[in-house]
This record gives structure tokens, sequence and C-alpha cells, in this order.
């Protein structure tokens, strides 16, 4: 880092500062006056080319003469049968015949019984206390008649989860190998995790066809990236040691792989399985958009209605999927590391089996254990929607002049303001920035980044969305900072925050938009609200790890000075804890990044509204573009304070990641 | 164990061994003998971490390799295993070339012939006692029961029956070395290498697997090589130990040999503190033959510590015998006593 920053200095601030001016000059005297300030159309068609290449791949392109759709559309059908299957066995058993002719052959798995093998899975797992979870989460999705969606989604995510697993290992396996690769895949993984989560829905709409197949192959490749890298850091943490042991023991290229490398990895590949999960749902939600079904849809339909009532039912149903999914695989993952394994056995087996099957057989006899009977359905929509609008008409005014205020007088304003920079100037003071912080490397990349932006068009969409994302996470760090310094110094309550923290993280981002909508409505006040929701969480938990990582030397030297709480804080606590603090900025600012696409759904006008827009019409070309502008934006914002956390290392001492 | 017979036939046979690190190390074995000290390698930034390197280890020996850190040992210790190739020379175990060997015929050799233990146990964290030291054996197909019953032979004999399903999470650090030792036994090996083992535990443990160390060379003795930086260890275990300094074996011999004929200035300092006693034998201090033993017998390849309490308590002649019982001379009680004065 050192060597970087020196570097930079040594590329000589009066090359940069002249490539500046060229560059600032031709760009205001050879351009037109109307690109050299805020471009809105595109200099060079990427767009169009992208579509062109999406086109071609689509309907010309062919591997030996067979067409590469028709490929695609036959993986799409094969894919189809395994998930169907699985709907089948979760949600709707299979039947033969249609309407009055219809009879049942094989029921589907009674929600009793899926409940009761949950449970006894989640008590072996992690105790009595996730195991009544599982049984309220069960009868809450009966009850509530989501039962049906939510297996739909369970069932999406179970495959995308085997799949993305399977894949990820085996890709995450060979890049360990061939150690010259594995920059290369980090590199394409860091930007796909970055690119927001639409972008993946378009290639695979326009080559698998609308419907659940493709939106398989969009989660699949948007969860399988974080499967690789954990493969590939669980494989390189193996020690030294274990690898000569396997040697010395004579073990072949197989066996050291599966019995040597592997079960010592099994701790951290496990973690990789809970982020895999975790990505899964939260993009199986998404992707009901493009015809995927389950509870995501129902949250869209509901919101489409207005429905807010319903659209609450549901997104708790997301909800409680979430932290059960979360907790069960958390748990495997502690237990593997504790070096102990609580589900296997024969025993175990067949006791899971029986609380599965015998509810099931039941089902037959009484078909209520089957599904929960309509006439006993529950339901809070109404109450809630009659909440919902009480609340907005008792409190219309201060609330709808809180959002009129901030709209007018802060958040438009500042949008204008950003859009009228000219683009020359804005590009040239980050490039500077970053060579300042990172340098050379950073310098070019940060200003490639910018420029790409530019000639594709998206330069005032870019705008629109930094100048959400600027506020979204000035107001996070301003809530989140403060409550979490403040957390750190209290021990007692800091297991409860952690807990609410890593909740409120598992929660897929459909879920936050909820709130936000039903109070304010659509807009961008309503986006702004649900993102500092969404990303205030790493704000907290960034400043809690900053904070409690301070060298305890140190702050006992400061007492010894004689400091004043106020001076050790100042002097002392905060510059140890910068650099973690900056690392939470970063995060916060990426977890804004990817909310920011989803709250295009409440109509905001920026580059998430592009790719949403994009999706909707089927349009490949703007929407990959706008989508990677996206990226753009992160990794620059990435790069500038990443190299400024490396800064503040340098000088503060260590960062907790 | 001293006093080792020379008439063992040669085990382990290395000669003229380089392992040479850096970005150009292809190229060390063109070079001639004269590029090839310190300054002219570090000049194209090559480290010659091991330097011509040889010796031979007969049969049931403990080899002892010591040295500072960073002083080569454990790169040595892998050249002889192979686990890194070695950039020069020859090794040979039982006569057989290990460098000429292709990958199946190495791992075969490694299988039926070597057992290692290593500094930090190295212990599969998913498998428990008895499936850590039967993985040796699962790993060359032998059937699990057969495999398991080894197993057990091995846990006791290193004493820890009754732990047998534990995982190494649940066990002490000596414990689990105590696993690693029994599983680098397993196969039955004749070649023996221990890298550091004991550097990581707490000094009585340590004790105490030395004596489990004797032990087992006591009751089945194999070809060991040891890797310890701690010079009473190697004193306690060795048959022989090589000083390494900055790649270079700058002495082979007894503890006794390098105490009293210290080849070089750094050896000298190196067993400085060591109290002569300690590793003079009772044969070294003879001052006249005798046909007939007399008085009080003591084994020739007593150190003077050990028989410091003879001695001291007896006035009379003392004998000193080969391990036949066959008399050498007596014992030179003057030079005895003055070994036991001297000042480390
Ligand atoms: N893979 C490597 N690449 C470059 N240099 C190496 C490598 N492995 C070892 N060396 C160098 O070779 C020399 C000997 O290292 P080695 O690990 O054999 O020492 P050691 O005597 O075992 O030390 P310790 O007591 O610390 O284990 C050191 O200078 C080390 O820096
Ligand atoms: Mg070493």
């Amino acid at each position: 880092m050192a060597s970087d920053a020196l570097r930079g200095k040594g590329f000589g601030w009066v090359y940069g500062a002249a490539s500046v001016v060229v560059f600032l000059a031709v760009s205001i005297l050879v351009l037109p006056s109307d690109f050299a300030g805020s471009p809105n159309a595109p200099w060079l068609g990427v767009a169009a080319w992208v579509d062109r290449a999406m086109t071609w791949l689509v309907r010309d392109a062919s591997i030996g003469g067979l067409a590469l759709s028709d490929l695609t559309r036959a993986l799409a059908a094969a894919a189809q049968a395994p998930i169907e299957a699985m709907q089948k066995v979760l949600a709707e058993g299979w039947v033969t015949g249609a309407g009055f002719n219809k009879t049942q052959i094989l029921p589907p798995m009674s929600w009793l019984g899926l409940t009761l093998g949950c449970a006894f899975v989640a008590y072996r797992l992690a105790g009595p206390a996730l195991a009544i979870f599982a049984v309220v989460s069960g009868l809450y999705l009966a009850s509530f008649g989501l039962w049906i969606s939510a297996m739909m989604t369970l069932a999406s995510v179970l495959f995308c989860v085997l799949v993305a697993l399977l894949l990820g290992l085996a890709l995450g396996i060979r890049a360990h190998r061939a150690p010259h690769i594995e920059p290369v895949v980090r590199a394409i993984m860091n930007v796909m995790q970055t690119v927001p989560i639409f972008s993946y829905l378009l290639p695979t709409l326009l080559l698998f066809g609308y419907g659940p197949s493709a939106a398989l192959f969009a989660t699949v490749a948007y969860a399988m990236p974080p499967m690789v890298h954990a493969t590939v850091l669980a494989l390189q943490a193996v020690p030294s040691d274990t690898l000569d042991l396997a040697r010395m023991t004579g073990c072949s290229r197989r066996q050291t792989l599966w019995r040597v490398e592997l079960p010592v990895a099994m701790p951290r590949l496990a973690i990789g399985l809970n982020q895999v999960v975790m990505m899964t749902l939260n993009m199986v939600i998404i992707a009901s958009m493009i015809g995927a079904g389950g509870l995501g849809y129902d949250v869209l339909r509901a919101l489409r209605r207005l429905d807010f009532g319903a659209a609450f039912e549901a997104g708790m149903a997301i909800v409680v999927l979430a932290v059960l999914l979360d907790r069960m695989t958390q748990a495997m993952a502690r237990r593997q590391s504790a070096g102990t394994t609580g589900t296997s056995g024969l025993r175990t087996g067949i006791i899971l089996a029986g609380l599965v099957i015998v509810p099931t057989l039941a089902s037959l006899a009484v078909p209520a254990l089957a599904l929960w009977p309509k006439a006993a359905t529950l339901s809070i929509a109404q109450p809630l929607n009659d909440a919902v609008s009480y609340i907005n008409q008792r409190f219309f005014d201060p609330l709808d002049s809180l959002r009129t205020f901030a709209l007018l007088k802060l958040m438009n304003p500042f949008r204008d303001a950003l859009q009228m920079l000219p683009w020359p100037l804005a590009i040239s003071a980050v490039a500077v920035l970053a060579g300042w912080l990172g340098g050379r490397g950073a310098a070019f990349s940060v200003f490639a980044m910018g420029l790409f932006v530019v000639v594709t068009g998206y330069w005032s969409a870019t705008m629109g969305s930094l100048y959400l994302t600027i506020l979204a996470v000035l107001l996070s760090l301003a809530l989140g900072f403060p409550f979490g310094i403040w957390v750190a110094a209290k021990p007692r309550m800091q297991q409860g925050v952690q807990l609410l923290l890593d909740t409120l993280q598992t929660l897929p981002t459909l879920v936050y938009l909820l709130p936000a909508v039903m109070l304010f409505r659509n807009g961008d006040f309503s986006a702004l609200i649900a993102i500092v929701s969404y990303s205030v969480a790493p704000a907290v938990r960034y400043a809690i790890d900053g904070m409690r990582h301070v060298p305890p030397e140190r702050v006992e030297a400061a007492a010894m000075a004689g400091c004043s709480k106020w001076q050790t804080f100042r002097y002392v606590r905060l510059p140890a804890a910068l650099p973690t603090l900056l690392l939470g900025v970063n995060q916060t600012v990426m977890m804004a990044l990817s909310m920011l696409v989803i709250a295009a759904l409440v109509g905001t006008r920026e580059l998430g509204q592009q790719v949403f827009t994009s999706l909707s019409q089927g349009l490949a070309g703007p929407g990959i573009v706008a989508g990677l502008c996206v990226a753009c934006l992160a990794l620059i914002i990435d790069t500038l304070l990443k190299a400024a956390a490396a800064r503040a290392v340098q000088r503060n001492g260590v960062a907790h990641d | 164990m001293t006093n080792f017979g020379s008439s063992a036939p040669v085990a382990l046979s290395v000669s003229n061994v380089w392992k040479v690190f850096g970005r150009d190390h292809g190229s060390f074995k063109s070079r001639p003998a004269s590029a090839r000290t310190a300054e002219a390698m570090a000049k194209d930034h090559l480290v010659g971490a091991v330097q011509a390197a040889s010796f031979d280890i007969r049969k049931g020996e403990v080899f002892v390799i010591m040295g500072l850190s960073g002083s080569g040992k454990s790169t040595l210790l892998r050249c002889l295993t192979r686990l890194i190739e070695p950039s020069e020379g020859e090794i040979r175990f039982d006569g057989q070339d290990i460098l000429s060997l292709n990958e199946t015929a190495l791992a075969d050799l490694r299988r039926r012939k070597m057992g290692m233990v290593f500094q930090h146990f190295a212990l599969l964290p998913n498998r428990t006692v008895l499936g850590n030291i039967a993985f040796p054996l699962e790993v060359q197909g032998i059937a699990r029961a057969q495999a398991e019953d080894r197993a057990r032979e091995l846990v006791s004999l290193v004493g820890l029956s009754g732990r047998e399903s534990r995982l190494p999470s649940e066990l002490s650090g000596g414990q689990q070395q105590r696993v690693g030792i029994a599983r680098s036994l397993a196969t039955n090996p004749d070649f023996w290498f221990l890298d550091e083992p004991f550097s990581a535990l707490d000094p009585l443990i340590r004790a105490d697997l030395q004596d489990e160390v004797q032990r087992l060379q006591r009751e089945h003795s194999r070809t060991a090589v040891f890797v310890t930086h701690d010079l009473d260890e190697a004193i306690r275990l060795a048959d022989r130990i090589a000083i390494m300094e900055n790649g270079r074996i700058v002495q082979i011999g007894t503890a006794e040999d390098l105490v009293t004929r210290p080849a070089t200035d750094y050896v000298r300092r190196f067993v400085a503190k060591v109290p002569p006693a300690r590793v003079i034998c009772a044969s070294s201090l003879i001052k006249a033959p005798v046909a007939a033993v007399s008085g009080l017998t003591v084994s020739g390849d007593a150190t003077i510590a050990d028989i410091a309490s003879k001695i001291v308590a007896d006035a009379g002649e003392i004998t000193v015998v080969d391990p036949m019982g066959k008399p050498i001379g007596l014992l030179d009680r003057q030079k005895a006593l003055e070994t036991m004065a001297m000042k480390i």
C-alpha cells in the first residue's frame, strides 16, 4: 500500500496535473457543447452493440450446427423437470387427469410433516428455541394460506442451492488447483457481486425464455460466486502440515481432495453454503418478476393492488423462511467447526422420515393435513389495511409535509446540483483523488470506469443513482455510527443488537420496501427510507467492531495520561477504529447500491429504473449496460474507500474485516 | 540413546544435497562450484537453504538435525522425504535412489516405509482419535475392521486407551501429539521423520513425550530423523547430532563429540551451556585396561552425570563394562570428578 502511494508520487504530480489540464481542455474545446456538460445521449452505442450481440446470440449463434437458443431452451426444459418434481413433492402432489377426472397418485408432503421434520432437525442442530421457531413458522405459513407459495419458493431455493453449491465447489476446486487462474476468477467474481441483481435476469430471460427456469439460471449465476470464493479460501486455509500429511501417507490426488482437503475445509465451506442459501433466497424472491411464482410474486401482486395487508403477510412469510434457513445453515456451520455433526446417523434419519411420512400418509384420510382448510384460513390483511389507511389519514399532514420538505428542500436540489456537474471536471477530480489515495493504477481504473459511464450515455442516470446513494449512506452513517459506538460501550446490549442485525441482514431486499411504501407511497423519498433501513445494519455492525477492537493498552495509556472520556474517544479510540469504520462505510455503500436497484420498483429515476424498465420491455442492451454502470459506480467508490482505509491502517493500526 | 553400534548397515544415505530457493532457482544446476558460495548466490537472489549436505544414517539410529531458526533444518528434512524437490544431490533409502522415482512409486515408498510427525500435529479435525490413527492404513485400502484393530493397538501403545472416540478438539496438545505419533507408526514404517514435534508443547509435556519416544525406540528401533532447536532434547534423544548453520552442516557427531571437540566457534557457542558431565561417557574416561571386574561396574555408554552418585558414594575402583557386560577398563576417578566440577 505504501509502495503504491509512493509509486503514485513517483508517477509525478507534474504529469498528473498536466494530463488533467490537457484532458479538460480537449473535452471543453473539442467536444460539442452539450456533451461537455452532462450528456444524456450515448456517445458510443454500446447498448446497441450489446443488444445486437444478444440478438445474434439468441437468433443465429450455433455450436456445431446446433443453434445456441435451441440448446439453451433444451437446458431450460431439462432444468424444469427436477424443479417441477420438487414442487410436486413439496406442494402439489402427483395427479393425473384434469378437472373432475383429477385423481391423486401421490400426496404432497403434509405441512404438518414438513414442519415437524424441520423442527426436529432444528432441534438437533441448534436446540429447542429454533425448533419452536420452526413450528411457529410452519403454523404461520399453513394457517395464513401461504403454504403453497412458500413451498414453490422453497423448491426453487433448494434446487438452486444444490446446483450453485456443486458448480461453485467444482469451480472453486479448479481455481484452487491452478493458482494462475485464481486471481482472474476472483476479479470476475468481484465484478459479478457488484452488478445489480436485475442485470442477471436479462440475458437469462432472452436465452431461456420467460418462466421459472430463466429465473433458475439467473439465481444460480448470482448465488454461485460466493461459493467459489468460499471454496478457494477454504482450500487455501488448509494448513500446509496437513497437506504434507496427505503426501507422506501416500494419498492419491482424489484421496487428498476427498479425505483431507474437503473435510478440513468443511467449516469454511459451510459458511459459504450459508451465504449461498441467503443469496439464493433473495434472488428467488426478486426473480418472481420473471415468472418464477412463489412468495415474491405474492408480494409484488399485492403491492400492485395497494393491498398492503396481503403484501405484509407474504412479506412476513419471506422473513420467517429467511430466518429459518439462515439459522439452520449457521448452526450447521458452527457444528462443523466444532467438529461435531448432529444430524448424521441412522436413527436420526429414521425419526426424521417417520415425522415426515406419517402425517403425509395420514393426509390421505384427513385432507386438512395435506392443506390447511380454506375455511379456517386466518388473515390480518384487512385490519392491517385499515390501520395503514388510518395512519395515513390521521397523520397525513406531518407525513406528507416531511416528505415534501425532504424532496423539495434537500433531495431535489442535491440531485440537480450533481446532474449539472460537467463530467470532465467530475471524473478528473475523482481520478486525482484516487491517485492521491491509492496510486496510479487506482487513478487510471477510476478514470476508465467514469469514462465508460459517460460514453454509454448514462451520466445523468448515474448521477441520479449517486445522489440517492450518497444521501442514503450519509443518513445510514449518521444513524448507525453513533448508535454502534454507543452500543459498543454497553456489553450487555451487544448480544441483542447483534442478533437484530443478523436478522435484518438475512431479510431479502424486497421486504424492506414494504414499510416505506405503506407510509410514503411511491417515489424517491420511499426509496431513500427503504435504502437507509437496509444499509444501516453494516454501519452499526462496523462501528461496534471498530470500537471493540481498540487496543486496550492504548486506552489505558490514555487513562494514565489523564485524558478525559471525550479526549480518549477523540484522540485514541476514534483514530484506532478509523480503518474499520472506513470499511464500514464501504460496506454501507455496497448495501445501499444493491438496494437502490430494488428500490427502482417504487419508481425512482436513475440507473436502477433503467435496468428495471429494460427488463420489463425485454431490452437486453440498455439493461446490461445500465447494470454495468451501477457496477462501475460501486467499483469507483470501492476503490476510493479501500485505498483510504489502507492509508488509515498504515497510520493507525489494524482493521477488522 | 548413546553408543550406537557402528556395525549396523547404512539405511539412509545422503550425498551432496542442495536446495536453492529464489526466482531463478532453475539455473542452479549449471553453476560451477566456484559460483556456489553464499555471496555469489546472494548476488543472483538465490537462497541456499541446504548446501552440500552429505551423511549416512545407520539402521536404527536416531539422527538429530539442530540449528537456529532459518538454518535449513526443515528444508533438509523435507528434501529427504522429497516433500520438496532437492535442487541437486542423491538420496538413497536402503540403497534405492528416491529422486529417480516417479509419483506413484514415491507414494508407494512413503506408504510402506515412512512415517512422519508434524510440529502442529496435522490431525484431521473431522476424525476421531481412532480414525486419525487408522488414516494411513485406510489410504492403503486396508479393510476398515483390520485398520481399526491396528489403530487400537497403537492407541494403547501411546497411552490413550479410553479416548478412542474423542475428536482432536477434545484433546490437550500433548494428547494430540500422541495421536500424531501413533498415526506415524500405524504402518510400522522403517523410517521415522519428526520435524520439531514437541516445540508447540510446554516443557513438562515435552519431557513426557521425549520419554515416550525413547521408550518406543527401545521397543522397536527405527531409523529416525529428528529436527529440533532444543539442545537438551537433542542430547536426550540423539545417537548423532548434525549442527546446521545457514544451510550448511558444520559438524556431525555424538553430543560428547560436539562438547569436547567442537569443529567451529559456532558449535562451541551452541553447546556452551551444556554441562560436560551430561554428555561425556564413562568409556571416554578410562585410565587403564582391565581383564576382570573389580568393585562397582558402570556401563560404558552411561554419562558421568548418570553415574555421579556411584563415583561420589564409594572410594573404591569402578570398572567400565560394555553392553555385553565385558570389562573395558577402570574409570579415571580424578578426571570424572574434574568433569563433574567443570563449569558450564
Ligand atoms: N519456499 C521457500 N521459498 C524461499 N525461501 C525459503 C522457502 N522455504 C524456506 N526458505 C528459506 O530457507 C531457509 C531455511 O528455512 P527452514 O524452514 O528450513 O529453516 P528451519 O531451520 O526449519 O527454521 P525453523 O526453526 O524456524 O523452522 C530460510 O532462510 C528460509 O527463509
Ligand atoms: Mg522448521
